[in-house]
């Protein structure tokens, strides 16, 4: 007999509180409700956890790796009390103790360091998102040498977008996705804006918009792309510039875009062996001059109703020429080099698909305008009584910055988002507040230390030019550890984290006494040459004392890093904890609205498992700096000034009435912006799903940049203290700065060795040059190129400890282009020897058709080092799985001049990882089941690791 | 042998767009992350940091290179979970009736305290959309969140599949397929939305909407390709532009 209808519960209870707070699955920093429920022990426990469907990023939704916070925050590789190394560095053996202990010794270091030589502390933080409290601190503390992980990350993408435009995508600014027409995306796989990205492509599809994907691999965005550009990698710039050539040739860009809002009209000095030839020509103020269409002569820029010239030749004084940015432009974009056909070869493009794309992108832009009906007021105080849009949109992450060739591609990229005039219109790119914030209101760079001082300002900012480098008193010698800011990187606005090691190890510009670090696994998948890295950390010297003489980690769980620490602090997981998403630091606002968010200890660490003892990172550093007595964290009285994280969020201003927090301010908490701080303003976030949100004016929605009524709104919200002039840098004349100085004409004088590469890649018009490594090696001996690309489950070496996460990707196969596949012998499941110029490393194969010919590719961050993260030795992420960083040097092979140069952009700094070049063959031996290189165990914890895990099983009894 | 209900009032199930998943498993993971804590046993994982980690999923997303006949290969994401299938083999098949569709909404379901844990649904389902729990032994499979779509403790906007409502790409969509008017009917209509492996005769409830077409790289332009100049030619142009400017 069957019942087709049996009694069934179908509204069983499902929580007894519902908590909203920010995700830290990954960066996207999405809105969450977290549902807790009673264990057995009468404990809340996390129920479930699901997408805040108010939040202003993720709108409800939610990723892999937000559903599965859970087996985060309940992974048995958890830290739970400070740990002080007993074993040699690299074996991970610890004694817990006390964090009384902790601090004290924490304290005793750094203190020694600061009333010394503040130079010898590194401190340097990873994926972490309270640098705006991480930098003041370092600030404070008055070491010359921190950053964040942006500069192995994508700081080409932010500098590139910044000096242009005072924008980039992500953080800064994200297509109009209910209004463009057309979307190009490039070089994107899980990496930002992850759910946003999302969404928006299902917006895209739902109105039936065409999406091209540009990628060397045809996964994930790309896969659903309407059609896909399967570009070698490294060679995007070549690419967009011949997307910009074509569309000159067509006559398809904005004029009156480019004379309102760009550089396009300026005059640049024709004037070859002056000391100022390629600088912008400027009257006695300093202002840049055009040439006026009506006389025929250079007049101020400034000059009401002006005409400027976009070509021709203006009379300078003396005799001297001048002619207009985009007369340069446009004779050297026109150039037969960067035809489609002359391009095809090099980018693995057809010139069919290059022309075609151009001419839709034409079509999308000036078929297509959109008119939004809503007066506003430009800068210059000209009323519009419309908005007028070309509806072109794109957005692009590592795949094209992660190169040594990327501040140039990025800026590329930009130069066709402005040619066609979607820049901040509607249909575009838009800006997110609090952008755009071009270089006039960006910090510069500090660098200059004293004993017992904090340092003038923050250490990361934007240079104008030589003037700005922080150079050592010889003139030439870097200031800083990781050489940011000299001539190695003179635009390095995210600092090198990826040299910090390498250099403290080299003792090249310096040695240090202490290494500091958080949330950043250097030791592994953050490192280039991780093997290579590893032996630095644990190496000695010849009395006998390791040559970086003391680590500080802190971090929430066991990493690879955690075992190379004298000292590990333990920090919360995310849902342990306070945090502020700041408009100070990395904002999470949305084109039509301001907004910023906290997390908040949903629940409390002592109740989630025995003996738990651990305390946010940020709180940790509040104290640390109150006992090191450091201004701004210590009482007159001297005693500690914030009692934690939260009472910093709250009472912190960096100036008056601006602090970490933008809503509920004032005494009674009815400001927003700007305002005394509030109380009960933490409550409040709380109160409202966790964030804060401002909408922007309806008028001040579009051409932020020159628009009146956003400058209003950003000043009156705090985001700034005034107008800023935001004018297109289509011609970056800071480049051409260095490049004076490079050919001897201006002082400073870069070291001889830095001349050539400096004329080469300084230029200040976008321009395309081959990758250092692939120029180094070679292509015969290396003619592969092999990436990684970050899963969309898994976002990095956190996920394998995930129980759920490494069910999706336990094991990362090296994917195959089929005739390479082919030629080597290959099939499916086979082990293969890739090489490098500095490494050989051994994986397993799998086979495949969707990807650019020429390119080997895995997935980012699953291999492990065997007992890190809790795992068992065996597990297959230390067996099988694999990482490409073996094969990456920090440093391009010699060139035979006795120098070794850091694998990074020459203008930037950027880590260039995509570079990799190697070749690949079928080991021989196909017995050995492992991958190597392999590494000895790192001790585990003492704790236990369950067996099976059956979550949820005292709700389903 | 357990029968199925002759018709059912509704057909509650699933449309996936195909041209739309990325293949992000996040329906893979909220699915997991709700029933674990749901309806039957729990979602178990054996050996969860060890060498061979195997849990039971009521949803998993495939991945699929398919090379056409011109034009590069291109890659499927296919998410696959239990598609409610009005001749459901693998209800008929079960030998203590544990396996039933229900008459009010066609949703198939396991009562767990009749399962024996042979695995004979398991076996029967074309699909393989059904796993045994590797804990308690009894079979898991999905049950369109059953104690969700119905559940008066959380809000009525919220009373759709876990999947459904977490999918960042919108590729998911939940809905009564018996009813015409109905927006996943309307979405299969539009769009071509087609049974897996009809061959089969199981008449899958649950619908997939087929990848549109892609754009080939040697495609030719919609349009012809604007007239072209020469740098001097441009620089001409655009003083003559200039001037309409004003």
């Amino acid at each position: 007999m069957t019942v087709h209808s049996r009694p069934l519960d179908a509204s069983p209870h499902v929580s007894d509180e519902v908590r909203h707070t920010t995700c830290y699955m990954c960066a996207c920093r999405c809105g969450i409700n977290v549902h807790l429920r009673e264990d057995e022990a009468g404990n809340p426990k996390v129920r479930y956890i699901e997408g805040n469907r108010d939040h202003p990023v993720n709108r409800g939704v939610l990723c892999a790796k937000g559903s599965a916070g859970i087996m985060q925050h309940y992974s048995p590789a958890r830290l739970h009390k400070p740990l002080k190394r007993v074993g040699e560095r690299g074996e991970g053996r610890f004694e817990e103790i006390e964090w009384d202990e902790a601090l004290e010794l924490a304290t005793q270091w750094l203190g020694d360091v600061r009333r010394s030589d503040p130079c010898k502390l590194a401190f340097f933080t990873g994926r972490d998102q309270s640098q705006s409290l991480t930098g003041w601190w370092a600030q404070q503390f008055g070491t010359p040498n921190f950053a964040a992980h942006g500069g192995f990350c994508s700081v080409n993408m932010a500098a590139g977008g910044i000096y242009t435009f005072g924008g980039a995508f992500w953080e800064f600014g994200s297509p109009d996705w209910d209004k463009t027409e057309l979307f190009m995306i490039f070089g994107v796989a899980e990496d930002h804006d992850s759910n946003p990205i999302k969404l928006g492509l299902a917006r895209l599809k739902e109105r039936g918009v065409k999406v091209i994907g540009v990628n060397p691999i045809r996964t994930g965005y790309n896969a659903v792309a309407d059609e896909w550009v399967g570009i070698t990698p490294g060679t995007d710039g070549l690419f967009i510039l011949a997307l910009v050539h074509e569309l000159l040739r067509a006559k398809k860009i904005d004029l009156d875009y480019l004379i309102r809002y760009t550089n396009a009209p300026w005059l640049v000095i024709d004037d070859p062996d002056a000391a100022d030839h390629g600088l912008i020509a400027r009257d006695k103020d300093g202002v840049p001059l055009v040439l006026d269409r009506k006389t025929g002569k250079p007049v101020s820029s400034k000059k009401k109703g002006v005409k400027p010239a976009l070509g021709g030749t203006a009379k300078l004084p003396k005799g001297r020429r001048a002619v207009p940015v985009f007369d340069l432009l446009a004779r050297k974009y026109l150039d037969s080099e960067y035809a489609a056909d002359a391009v095809a070869e090099r980018t693995g493009v057809p010139a069919e698909q290059i022309r075609r794309i151009a001419v839709e992108l034409a079509q999308a832009a000036f078929e297509k305008e959109i008119v939004v009906e809503q007066p506003w007021t430009d800068m210059k105080g000209e009323r519009h009584d419309k908005m007028i849009g070309r509806p072109v949109s794109f957005h692009a992450m590592r795949g094209i910055s992660a190169h040594s060739n990327g501040f140039q591609t990025c800026r590329a990229l930009h130069l066709l988002q402005i040619l066609l005039g979607s820049i901040d219109c509607p249909g575009g790119f838009r800006f997110k507040p609090p952008y755009p914030r071009p270089i006039a209101a960006q910090p510069k760079p500090h660098g200059e230390y004293q004993a017992d001082a904090p340092l003038a300002g923050p250490h990361l900012g934007f240079v104008h030019g030589p003037e700005d480098l922080l150079l050592a008193e010889d003139g030439t010698s870097p200031v800083r550890l990781d050489k940011a800011f000299s001539w190695d990187a003179p635009m390095s606005a995210h600092g090198l984290m990826h040299m910090v090691i390498a250099n403290a190890h080299a003792r090249d510009p310096y040695g240090i006494d202490v290494l500091f670090m958080y949330m950043a696994n250097m030791s592994w998948n953050s490192s280039m040459n991780s093997g290579g890295v590893m032996k630095m950390l644990a190496d000695k010297d010849e009395a006998g004392e390791y040559v970086i003489p003391k680590i500080i980690y802190a971090d929430a769980y066991r990493s690879e890093m955690v075992a190379f620490a004298d000292l590990v602090l333990p920090d919360t997981t995310y849902l342990e904890r306070h945090d502020c998403i700041s408009l100070l630091d990395r904002p999470i606002s949305e084109p039509d609205s301001v907004a910023d968010a906290i997390r908040w200890p949903v629940v409390d660490p002592a109740t989630q498992a025995d003996g738990r003892d651990v305390r946010g990172f940020q709180s940790v550093l509040l104290d640390l700096g109150g006992r090191l007595g450091l201004p701004g964290m210590t009482n007159e009285d001297g005693t500690t000034k914030y009692r934690d994280y939260a009472d910093y969020m709250v009472n912190h201003q960096r100036k008056p009435g601006v602090g970490p927090l933008a809503g509920w301010r004032g005494g009674k908490g009815d400001k927003n912006g700007r305002g005394e701080p509030n109380p009960k303003q933490i409550e409040q976030y709380i109160a409202n799903g966790g964030f804060f949100e401002a909408h922007v004016p309806q008028e001040a929605r579009y051409f932020k940049h020159a628009n009146r009524a956003w400058q209003d709104f950003a000043t009156q919200m705090g985001l700034q203290d005034g107008p800023v002039e935001n004018v297109f840098q289509l011609y970056l004349e800071p480049l051409r700065k260095f490049r004076l100085c490079a050919e001897g004409k201006a002082e400073p004088q870069p070291p001889d060795s830095h001349r050539e590469r400096i004329e080469r890649c300084f230029d200040p018009l976008p321009i395309w040059y081959e990758p250092f490594e692939g120029d180094l090696i070679d292509e015969d001996e290396f003619p592969l190129h092999a990436l990684t690309q970050r899963p969309a489950a898994m976002y990095h070496s956190w996920g394998s400890q995930n129980a759920w996460l490494r069910q999706i990707h336990g094991t990362n196969p090296l994917f195959v282009p089929t005739e390479v596949a082919d030629a080597a012998g290959l099939e499916d499941g086979d082990w293969a020897l890739v090489t490098s110029h500095h490494g050989r490393i051994r994986v397993p194969i799998k086979r495949m058709g969707a990807v650019n010919p020429n390119t080997l590719w895995t997935w980012n961050a699953i291999g492990k080092r065997p007992g890190a993260w809790s795992l068992s030795a065996d597990a297959p992420e230390a067996k099988e799985g694999f990482l490409l960083n073996h094969l990456i040097h920090e440093l391009l092979p010699p060139k035979g001049d006795g120098l070794r140069w850091s694998n990074s952009d020459p203008i930037t700094g950027q880590a260039a990882w995509f570079d990799l070049r190697v070749k690949i063959e079928k080991d021989p031996d196909q017995s050995d089941t492992t991958s190597h290189p392999r590494f000895e165990a790192q001790s585990g914890s003492a704790r236990p690791v369950p067996q099976v895990v059956a979550f949820g099983e005292e709700w389903t009894k | 042998m357990t029968s199925l209900p002759p018709s059912t009032d509704k057909k509650l199930g699933l449309v996936i767009d195909l041209d739309t998943c990325v293949g992000c498993h996040a329906c893979v993971v909220s699915c997991k992350e709700w029933n674990t804590g749901g309806y039957g046993a729990p979602l178990a994982d054996i050996d969860p940091y060890g060498a061979e980690p195997m849990g039971a999923w009521l949803n998993r997303v495939h991945t699929y290179e398919v090379t056409p006949a011109e034009g590069p290969a291109s890659v499927v994401h296919f998410p696959k979970s239990c598609l409610h299938c009005d001749d459901a083999p693998c209800v008929t098949v079960c030998p203590t009736g544990a396996s039933y569709k229900r008459v009010e909404d066609g949703i198939v379901l396991v009562e767990e305290d009749l399962c024996i844990g042979c695995g004979l649904c398991a076996w029967a389902c074309p699909y393989g959309a059904r796993e045994m729990d590797p804990a308690e032994n009894v079979m898991k499979k999905c049950t369109l969140c059953v104690d969700r779509i119905y559940n008066e403790n959380i809000p009525q906007e919220d009373r759709e599949p876990a999947c459904v409502r977490t999918c960042p790409a919108k590729a998911r969509h939940f809905g009564d397929l018996a009813d015409p008017d109905s927006d996943v009917s309307r979405l299969v209509a539009e769009r071509g939305g087609f049974d897996l492996m009809p061959e089969m005769g199981t008449k899958p409830v649950n619908q997939y909407l087929p990848p549109r077409p892609k754009t080939r790289p040697q495609a030719s332009a919609a349009s012809p390709a604007p007239e072209t100049v020469e740098a001097d030619g441009l620089l001409g142009w655009i003083d003559r532009a200039l001037e309409r400017l004003g």
